[in-house]
């Protein structure tokens, strides 16, 4: 059992490019389909978690399908899977990037992809906005981040998007505070 | 201790990143320029070469950041840095605490931390965005024709192609495109001489 978690999760790790959503698609198919470790509720659910977990989604689903089919060492033996592909590739590739970026033809690639990167991230967040809630201080939230980021960037202010982040939740949890409140006065 | 470091910093990038691989983006820029690991061109290369190789985009981030800053041990101790944090969670999610997801509280949480993510990605992208056409500083805009020629045509690619062949463009297959684009597109503004 743990060798087939291993084995399918280091699949997983070595055949999913994109990350995140792009994967769950084949994690689907080995998972659910293929080995029936899971059901397609039980995958969904799975999903909601990860998406309010903090880390990698690849990380979380691996954890917790290892956890369900193996306890500790199978979430183990899943997670070290997933995780094998990525850092031998990007290992010798970080040995020999320097060398190979001299090259001129390389850089002009880069060029390209740099482009094709910020694309990229546009991308993903046009994907989220329909999770975006539109209510006044989820918008307020959203915009005010989304200028003050810009301008810290124009005037070079260094600033922790971390604090950004950990303020979001406090926000959060304060209006769920008052949320409460008010409907004790109901 | 830059193995230390190392840990410490992709450990609080595996701990505060929601919304997946575009949601670390920021927090790992932040990182890696405060310790000066990376030069911002290199930072957005290395991007593009995450995007491009399987796995998770955080793991792949971190194995490439440790190796440069302390071999094998840092891309190691990086990475265990970024996974440690969720595997944690998770494994707790999944033993004891079944109804976190439940909390209201979490939820709350979980409700303001969202539109930040949003917002942080999009203000990414878009400073990215307009890098890449050549801004520099407020004072200072040297327009990239190169750049600007790759996103049109990139934009053509993504919007065209799924109409004529019905299929979304994937990740890859962008990036392959784009790099072809750099070449193709340098090349030529070379031998027209608009290029220095």
């Amino acid at each position: 059992m743990l060798l087939s978690l291993f084995s399918v999760f280091f699949r997983i790790g070595l055949f999913t490019f994109g990350g995140g959503y792009a994967m769950i698609a084949q994690i689907r198919e080995e998972i659910v389909e293929k080995r029936k470790w899971l059901t397609e509720g039980e995958l969904t659910e799975i999903i909601a978690i990860a998406e309010s977990t903090p880390g990698p989604l690849a990380i979380n689903l691996a954890t917790y399908v290892g956890y369900k089919h193996g306890k500790v060492r199978g979430s183990l033996a899943a997670t070290v899977g997933v995780v094998i592909p990525s850092l031998v590739i990007l290992y010798l590739i970080s040995l020999f990037l320097d060398s190979f970026m001299e090259n001129r033809y390389v850089a002009y690639a880069f060029t390209g992809i740099k482009c094709a990167v910020a694309f990229l991230i546009l991308k993903a967040g046009l994907d989220m906005l329909p999770t975006l809630e539109r209510r006044p201080v989820p918008l307020i939230l959203f915009f005010t981040v989304f200028l003050l980021m810009i301008l810290f960037e124009l005037f070079s202010v260094t600033f922790s998007s971390l604090l950004f982040i950990l303020g979001g939740g406090l926000i959060g949890m304060l209006l769920c505070a008052v949320g409460r409140r008010g409907e004790g006065r109901k | 201790m830059t193995c230390l470091i190392l840990f410490y910093e992709f450990f609080k990038v595996g701990l505060f990143s929601f919304g997946g691989g575009a949601g670390m983006i920021p927090l790992i820029e932040e990182m890696v320029t405060k310790y000066s690991w990376l030069s911002e061109e290199e930072f957005y290369n290395l991007i593009g070469i995450c995007e491009s190789t399987p796995g998770p985009i955080a793991v792949n981030m971190a194995t490439y950041v440790g190796s440069t800053q302390a071999g094998a041990a840092g891309s190691l101790l990086a990475t265990l840095g970024v996974v440690l944090p969720s595997f944690l969670i998770i494994l707790l999610v999944a033993s004891v605490m079944k109804s976190l997801t439940e909390n209201r509280w979490f939820r709350g949480f979980m409700r303001g931390v969202s539109p930040v993510i949003l917002g942080l990605i999009f203000s990414t992208g878009a400073i990215l965005m307009l890098k890449s056409l050549g801004y520099v500083s407020l004072r200072e805009f040297r327009p990239d024709i190169t750049s600007l020629t790759i996103l049109l045509l990139l934009a053509g690619f993504f919007f065209l192609l799924p109409k004529l062949t019905g299929k979304k463009v994937g990740a890859v297959p962008l990036i392959l495109f784009s790099a072809a684009a750099g070449i193709g597109v340098s090349v030529l503004y070379e031998a027209l001489g608009i290029l220095s």
